[in-house]
This record gives C-alpha cells, sequence and structure tokens, in this order.
C-alpha cells in the first residue's frame, strides 16, 4: 500500500498498537530543558524509576537562562533553581547535560540540528510544542507535555493516537524580501490557528524544495500555530549535506546505511492525504501580524481586516485589536515601534542574522527602538562574528546578546514593557507573551530590521538595493 | 502520576466564551518556574484575573461570586499554543475537573487527559445552549457522564454524547495513566528498539 512521508516514519517506530486506542510510540531522540522536565524526574523518584535509555535524551538550558551576562550567577532564585535541578537530574540520571556556560548550551531546537541528534527518519519529542522545528529533515517531531517528558524518560515510548495526514503545497517562487516566515505566516493566516489541528502536515513543492535548512526550520517550527503537531519536508540533498559531518551523525558504514534508508523517505507518488492544499509562492508579501494570535496575519501593506472578513467571533476580535490597540481598517505601515527582537527557535539562526544585517548595514539603529539581537547557540554566535556580521551590527548602532529563548516568551529579564510595541522574529504574538501587557507583532527578520533602521513599521522591500 | 478516578461529575459551570484561549493565558511563562507540581491553580489565568498590582479584576468570571464549579466553558480552540502542562495543572489546581468547550487544541487535550482533567468537545450550537443556561441561571447543573460519554443540562434535560477512546475512558475511570500501562510492556520495547531500522 502507498504510503506518505510521515506514514513511513510513524510507522516504523510502532511498537504496538492498542484497541480502541493510541499507538505505542518509540522515541529515538529525546530533548529536555529546565522548564517542563524537573516534575518528570520527580515522579520516577516517586516511582522508583530509572531512565531507560539515558544516551537517547539531551538536556539544554534555553528557557530562562540570562542573554548578558551569562558567566555570572543567575540572579533570579526561582530561575536558577531550575536550572540547577536540569543539572542535577541530568547527572544523578546519566543525561547529557548542556547548562549555562556549556559550549553547546543554546535554544533546544536550534542545537539539536547543529550537533546531529536531528536525524531524517527519526521520532523527536522535547516537552516544548515547537519540536516541530525538528521536522524540517524529514523527522516526526512534536511537543509533548510533563507526563509524556516522564513516559520517555521512563521507557522511551509516548502513547499517541495516528494523526490525520495534510499536505501543502506552495509552487513558483517567492518574490524580492519574501522569506520562509512570511510563507509560514501566509499559511498560518489562511488556515487560522486551529485549521490544522488533528493533523500532521507535509510541506511539499518548488518552494520548499529550494529552501535552505534554515528556512525549513523556521517554517515547520510553525506548524504548531495552525493546531498540527508537526510538519515535515522529504529529505534531500539540501538535507544530507548538512546533516553530514556533524557530532552526532552517522559515521562510516553507518552513514551508508543511514543514506540508503533516507533515500526511501518519501512520500509514495499515489498515497493519498485526508486534506491538501495548494498556494502560490508568487502571491505571498512580506507578512506581518496585527492581533494577538498567530493567525492573525496579513500582507504588510494591507489594511487590518474587519471583523466580518475574519472566521471566528465578533467579541474575540474586537477585545484582541482592543489589546494591540489598533482598529479595523488602520494600516500599520507608519506605526511607531518601541522594540525589535531578533532571536528564538523560529528566527534565530545564522540566516537570519545574515538577513537582518542585509538590511541594516551602512544604516543606524532608529533612536526610538530598543534591539536586542539574540543568537539561537553558540556556533550561531561564532558564525556571527566571524562572517563580519557583528560589525555591520556594531556600525549600525546594534549589540549582540548571549543565546537563549529570551523575549520570545519572556521568562528571563528580556521582557516588552508593558504597552509597548514590539516587531518580534518569534514565533507567538499572545497577549502578555513577550512581558504583561506588551504587543508583539510578529514578522521576519527583514521587517525586523526594516523597523530597527526606520523606527516604524516599513515595508523591507522599500529598503531592498 | 495517578490521579482521581472520574465517572460522573455534576456541577455549576464557569461561563468563558472567549475563542483561542491559549496557554499563555491559562498559566503566563514567568509562573513555570516551580520544579514541583504545586500552587498553579493560583496563577490560572493569571494576566486577565489579577491588575498588574494584583488586586482582582472585577470583571473578569473567576472574581465573580455568582459563578463557580468544577467545569470550566470555554470557546472555540481552547488551549491553543504551548505544551506546558502546567496550563493543565492550572485548570486542575484550580479545581477544575472538567473543560468543556467545542474545539480543543491537541496536546492541551492531551495533557488533560494524562492528569484525569476531562475535556468534553460539544457542537457549537451545544456549547452555546450551554452558555445560554448558565448567563440565564448561574446555578444551572451540569452532568458529565463518562461512562455513557453524555453531557446534560439537568433543568432541561438537553443532551450531547462526547467522543473519548476507550482505552482513555478506562484509564480516567481507573484512575490508571499510561506509565502504568508502558511499565508493563517494557521488555516488548526493548526488543523493539533492537530492530529499528538505524
Amino acid at each position: 500500500m502507498s504510503k506518505t512521508l510521515f506514514d513511513k516514519v510513524w510507522d516504523a517506530h510502532v511498537v504496538r498498537k492498542i484497541e480502541g486506542g493510541p499507538d505505542v510510540l518509540f522515541i529515538d531522540r529525546h530533548l529536555i530543558h529546565e522548564v517542563t522536565s524537573p516534575v518528570a524526574f520527580l515522579g520516577l523518584k516517586s516511582r522508583g524509576i530509572k531512565v531507560l535509555y539515558p544516551e537517547r535524551t539531551f538536556a539544554t538550558a534555553d528557557h530562562n537562562t540570562p542573554t548578558i551576562n551569562q558567566h555570572l550567577p543567575v540572579s533570579d532564585p526561582l530561575s536558577a533553581n531550575q536550572l540547577k535541578a536540569l543539572e542535577t537530574n541530568s547527572n544523578e540520571y546519566g543525561i547529557s547535560h548542556w547548562g549555562l556556560g556549556h559550549q553547546k548550551n543554546g535554544i533546544v531546537h536550534v542545537v539539536g540540528p547543529e550537533y546531529g541528534i536531528t536525524q531524517p527518519g527519526s521520532t523527536i519529542v522535547c516537552g516544548d510544542s515547537h519540536t516541530s522545528t525538528h521536522g524540517a529533515f524529514g523527522a516526526i517531531a512534536f511537543g509533548i507535555g510533563t507526563s509524556e517528558v516522564e513516559m520517555v524518560l521512563s521507557t522511551q515510548c509516548i502513547m499517541q493516537p495516528k494523526p490525520k495526514k495534510m499536505r501543502i503545497n506552495v509552487t513558483g517562487s517567492l518574490g524580492r524580501g519574501v522569506t520562509p516566515k512570511d510563507v509560514a505566516l501566509f499559511i498560518i493566516s489562511k488556515l487560522t490557528t486551529s485549521g490544522a489541528t488533528g493533523y500532521f502536515v507535509e510541506y511539499a513543492g518548488e518552494v520548499f524544495e529550494k529552501m535552505s535548512m534554515e528556512g525549513r526550520m523556521t517554517v515547520c517550527n510553525l506548524s504548531i500555530e495552525m493546531g498540527a503537531r508537526g510538519g515535515m519536508i522529504a529529505p534531500d540533498e539540501t538535507t544530507i549535506n548538512y546533516v553530514k559531518g556533524r557530532e552526532f551523525s552517522p559515521k562510516g558504514e553507518a552513514w551508508d546505511r543511514a543514506m540508503e534508508y533516507w533515500k526511501t523517505l518519501k512520500t509514495d507518488e499515489d498515497a493519498v492525504f485526508d486534506k491538501e492544499l495548494t498556494f502560490d509562492g508568487s502571491s505571498i508579501e512580506p507578512m506581518i501580524t496585527y492581533g494577538t494570535n498567530p493567525g492573525m496575519g496579513m500582507g504588510i501593506s494591507n489594511p487590518i481586516p474587519d471583523a466580518e472578513q475574519v472566521e471566528g467571533g465578533v467579541a474575540t476580535y474586537e477585545k484582541s485589536l482592543k489589546y494591540m490597540g489598533f482598529s479595523e481598517g488602520q494600516t500599520m505601515v507608519g506605526k511607531k515601534v518601541d522594540y525589535v527582537f531578533v532571536g528564538s527557535c523560529t528566527n534565530g539562526r545564522i540566516e537570519d542574522f545574515r538577513a537582518f544585517a542585509s538590511i541594516v548595514k551602512g544604516k543606524k539603529k532608529a533612536e526610538n527602538v530598543t534591539a536586542w539581537l539574540v543568537p539561537g547557540s553558540h556556533i550561531v554566535e561564532a558564525q556571527i562574528k566571524e562572517e563580519g556580521l557583528l560589525d555591520i551590527f556594531n556600525e549600525a548602532g546594534f549589540t549582540l546578546r548571549q543565546p537563549g529563548c529570551s523575549a520570545c516568551l519572556a521568562m528571563n529579564d528580556d521582557k516588552i514593557p508593558a504597552g509597548k510595541y514590539a516587531v518580534s522574529t518569534s514565533n507567538r504574538n499572545f497577549e502578555g507573551r513577550q512581558g504583561p501587557g506588551a504587543r508583539t507583532m510578529l514578522a521576519s527578520p527583514l521587517v525586523a530590521a526594516a523597523a530597527a533602521v526606520t523606527g516604524v513599521v516599513t515595508d523591507p522591500r522599500t529598503l531592498i538595493q | 502520576m495517578a490521579y482521581d478516578k472520574f465517572n460522573i461529575l455534576t456541577s455549576t459551570a464557569v461561563p468563558l466564551p472567549i475563542e483561542n484561549v491559549d496557554t499563555d493565558q491559562l498559566i503566563p511563562a514567568r509562573f513555570l518556574k516551580a520544579t514541583e507540581r504545586v500552587g498553579f491553580g493560583d496563577n490560572l489565568f493569571r494576566d486577565w484575573r489579577y491588575n498588574p498590582d494584583n488586586t482582582p479584576k472585577a470583571d473578569f468570571v473567576l472574581n465573580n461570586p455568582v459563578y463557580s464549579g468544577k467545569i470550566l466553558v470555554g470557546g472555540k480552540n481552547f488551549g491553543s499554543g504551548s505544551s506546558r502542562e502546567h496550563a493543565a495543572w492550572a485548570v486542575y489546581d484550580y479545581g477544575f475537573r472538567c473543560v468543556v468547550s467545542s474545539f480543543f487544541a491537541d496536546i492541551f487535550r492531551n495533557n488533560c487527559l494524562n492528569i484525569g482533567v476531562l475535556p468534553v468537545q460539544v457542537s457549537p450550537e451545544f456549547l452555546e445552549k450551554i452558555f445560554a443556561a448558565v448567563f440565564a441561571d448561574p446555578n444551572t447543573q451540569l452532568e458529565v457522564n463518562l461512562p455513557e460519554q453524555t453531557i446534560t443540562l439537568l433543568a432541561t434535560g438537553d443532551k450531547e454524547s462526547f467522543d473519548i477512546s476507550s482505552y482513555k475512558k478506562d484509564n480516567m475511570i481507573n484512575g490508571f495513566d499510561d506509565i502504568d500501562y508502558l511499565q508493563n510492556i517494557k521488555s516488548e520495547i526493548q526488543e523493539f528498539a533492537l530492530q529499528l531500522p538505524l
């Protein structure tokens, strides 16, 4: 029987099917961080059970970590306690721990791929919804709750009903100034934040075939924002070239075997999806969000839609615009911006900083803007320096912070103050996400750069030479 | 961790007719710093419930003494966003044992089932009926019958059935969790691991 890419990877990992219930799914790689793991370890302790395969779990600290002065003790006692708990638990159970100050420390969804932990055809979970990022490699990767973290630690399995399958094709090519982030925000704006709930998505078509691994990770990362548990892209030359030679990638004969297997990881021609959608890549504009969920996005030059034009209740829509201080029909270009955040597991990779640099080069940061540039990892940080991007940033009046999740969810001190407007390359514009009362406009690194140098929402195409 | 058994729950309900209630509203990220599962109920809907100076916001439903009960009724796409189980813990710790909506986000629904909070998905029409009944009379009693898989407005007898897998239903009725199950098949898992493709 014909299978989709998703079927092939899922079926290869089903330990047992439960009648009238979920599948028992084997997990190849498990990533943990300080926020969603401590209670899982407490569960192990109270049951008196061990970690079954400690070599399959990797720990990094990212959600709580400061992004300046990382060599100093963490000042918030609660954060420090959580970071310490991750270290203690990892050591006690024999798990690799990449804590603050470790060379491999960084955002879990950035370092996983960088060190070759993320591989095609594997199943990967983490107590974080943006685990969908790793689907860019043709892996089945998704976020889980803490009870499931405990399941994976203790048995390397979770119990999941097999989701439905959706394929999203984006054909043709992208216009000038249009990035993978815009493709994702465009798709989410069409599907809404619940349009893919219950599905696992495969992205296909020329636009994704031509996309870099960094871009694919951005797209897959945002799958959860339309409700999908995850999204994936079939591995190809681009994938293989990225994975080859990384620390945890297969070597020698194992590499040859892996290559043979990975070649089979694509959807059969006559395989059937429960739902299939196709969009024209050339119709996508640089995007920006105007509301309080990632589905409330539009082409940057458009006016904010009227309540009648959007799906969902009018009261919820009006509540959202009121929080943002926007009104129906308003155009966002020219709107004053207070903060710019570049970073996160969505857009904290080297390509994102290259894009930012391409716009700010030779210009100056707008005086009214506070900008936080936060690399996703030490590797990204080093690349920024090696490629001369840091010089460009410094000359334009920007500084670089240290790796971490930072203002994406504002668990550390990087909080956008109440009422202030931020153009953010992160993944969620929920009320208070970037700090209580903060007003977030999600966009690409190019839109963020255009705002950072002009001080207002600006179409980046007007600044590209 | 094993949880309370769930059979038939009869209770008044707290209405929250807002769509896309996300996990950052259920429990803002700054309250995720605990290393134990305690006290999350105090911060359920923190920023909708309290002003920045920590005084309660009078117009939020949890601060309205007229509404109470073990059932939370929310708008479409309830629980979207993060995988933080803390959102479900906050719902549970506050005292809710059941959340009713016309649509749930996937991970939140799963997290609820894993900790003993029953997510009940009803039709948009039935959801409207519940909201109307509760707003008209906050003492309206709802019966959630897990063995029968029904939810009933007791005053009128209006009833709808809901879906749940027989495996999860059995777990909730008996207070079992998935780890109990997985622990029992550990040797099967270890054998399986030996024949993985890579």
